[in-house]
């Protein structure tokens, strides 16, 4: 049978960008523990549409957890109370009935809020835009064979690639850094041949766009990799100070 | 280089490098304090104390360790009011919730206050009367002359109150090692997921090791060497 819960909801609302925001409560009744976090926001909208009141503004796109777009930090933690998946993806059976829910954008110095829960991401965009990509001719598909790549380089850049830049690492760093982010971004590349190319100019020029959108220096407390809905590693981390001083060198 | 030292990586590059130069500082000091528990009356740590006191240490390599004390303390000040900033100005109501995270990793400016303000009160102690004011009582050690350091060493752990400063000073730094340690290492790139893994283990045990021997020390001191 299904099983319904009711919850207090302490929510962000802020107007837009240079608005001061508050908290507001709500009380959501007979949400269903099978529906997923944002449905049960979906409810709550319809139920504040109905009293002619501002719906919740917050970000979510493909719900399936594969976009990056949803976001929110519920209950203290990136993402909510379960391991390894998006807002989108965390269901309503991780509550228990009664409780009372807080949900807060992203705070960082990098990810300014826009309106509510939604916080401005560009500078994950400026930061692929400053060398996260490959502008090599790599041609059409080649045989399998004719470049062969290990087996643990391949799966490591795999890993490395599933970064969705949903921005949780730097939402559960203390210091705001986007390192992990950074550090995937850099490793899906360099780990492989068409990446090896242009290493040492991406690894420099996005971490300089890093440093100057204002994010902070990593301390390697791991908190990002702990709260990354695809587990990305630290062991990245590494590798990017590694590519980094290599191209540093090189000048 | 220029933007080299400027950047974030390169910071932390400066924090590694002057940290693991602090930690083989930590095993020369370490390595003389055993010496106080030589039962030959502080003949042989008079001896060693004697022997850093020699002019090309006094002069030449004590200014690069104070550099390096500097250096570390600076830039941690620096890159903390950096990621303070970074954090921006509104904080978490929910708090954080994030499981697995080390305690130290996430304390380490204050361990670190803790670590300089027991050093301050150990530069007062030692340093001061031993290199500065030279008023410390006088011993001949086969010939030579020199101050009796183990004298002003032992009769400071006679107290019970220094003891247990010392201890909880020692302790604190052991908690700074178990996470700056490992971090040193993966700062400067040499790390991977199972390396990770292997200066966790050395550098927890080396952080305890450090840590309990010095407060051993200091403990066996107080109760087995008092004249």
């Amino acid at each position: 049978m299904e099983k319904t819960i009711n919850l207090t909801l302490k929510v962000w609302r802020q107007a837009n960008a240079t608005a001061k925001g508050a908290f507001e409560s709500y009380e959501v009744k007979n949400i269903s523990t099978d529906s997923s976090f944002l449905e049960m926001l979906d409810i709550l909208n319809e139920q504040l549409i109905n009293e002619n009141k501002e719906p919740v503004a917050f970000d979510h796109d493909c719900r399936e957890g594969i976009c990056g777009m949803c976001s929110l930090y519920v209950n203290g933690r990136p993402h909510g109370p379960d391991d390894e998946v998006t807002t989108c993806q965390l269901h309503m059976r991780k509550f228990k009935d009664g409780e009372t829910i807080t949900i807060e954008p992203w705070r960082s110095a990098g990810f300014p809020v826009i309106k509510d829960l939604i916080v401005n991401r560009n500078a994950f965009d400026s930061i692929i835009a400053a060398g996260g990509y490959v502008s090599v001719g790599t041609g059409g598909v080649p045989d399998g064979n004719a470049m062969p790549i290990p087996k643990v380089d391949a799966d490591e850049a795999m890993d490395a690639a599933s970064c969705i830049g949903c921005g949780a690492c730097v939402a559960a760093c203390k210091n705001g850094s986007a390192m992990l982010f950074v550090s995937a971004k850099v490793s899906q590349l360099a780990l492989l041949p068409q990446g090896k190319v242009e290493a040492a100019r991406r690894a420099k020029n996005m971490v300089a766009k890093m440093d100057e959108l204002g994010f902070g220096n990593c301390t390697n407390t791991g908190a990002c990799e702990v709260e990354c809905p695809k587990g990305v590693s630290i062991a990245n981390i590494a590798r990017l100070n590694r590519e980094y001083l290599k191209a540093k060198c090189l000048d | 280089m220029g933007t080299f030292f400027s950047s974030s990586i390169g910071k932390k590059f400066v924090m590694s490098l002057s940290g693991l130069f602090l930690v083989i500082f930590l095993l020369v000091h370490l390595s003389i304090n055993a010496l106080l528990l030589v039962p030959d009356g502080g003949e042989m740590f008079n001896n060693a104390a004697h022997f850093m006191a020699l002019p090309l240490i006094k002069y030449g390599l004590q200014p690069v360790l104070f550099v390096g004390f500097i250096v570390h303390i600076f830039y941690a000040t620096m890159l903390t009011s950096i990621n303070n900033k970074a954090r921006g100005s509104v904080k978490y109501a929910g708090g954080n919730n994030t499981k697995d995270v080390m305690w130290a990793s996430k304390n380490m400016y204050v361990l670190g206050i803790t670590v300089a303000a027991f050093m301050a009160v150990h530069l007062c102690d030692y340093w001061v009367p031993l290199q500065i004011t030279g008023n410390v009582e006088s011993t001949t050690l086969h010939g030579t002359e020199m101050h009796d350091t183990y004298a002003l060493v032992n009769a400071a752990f006679s107290q019970c109150w220094r003891v247990a400063l010392y201890v909880v000073g020692a302790l604190g730094l052991s908690l700074h090692l178990t996470h700056g340690f490992w971090s040193a290492f993966q700062t400067l790139g040499a790390s991977n997921s199972l390396w990770r893994k292997r200066w966790t283990v050395i550098g927890t045990i080396f952080a305890w090791v450090v840590g309990v021997s010095f407060s051993l020390i200091a403990i066996l001191q107080h109760f087995f060497y008092q004249a």
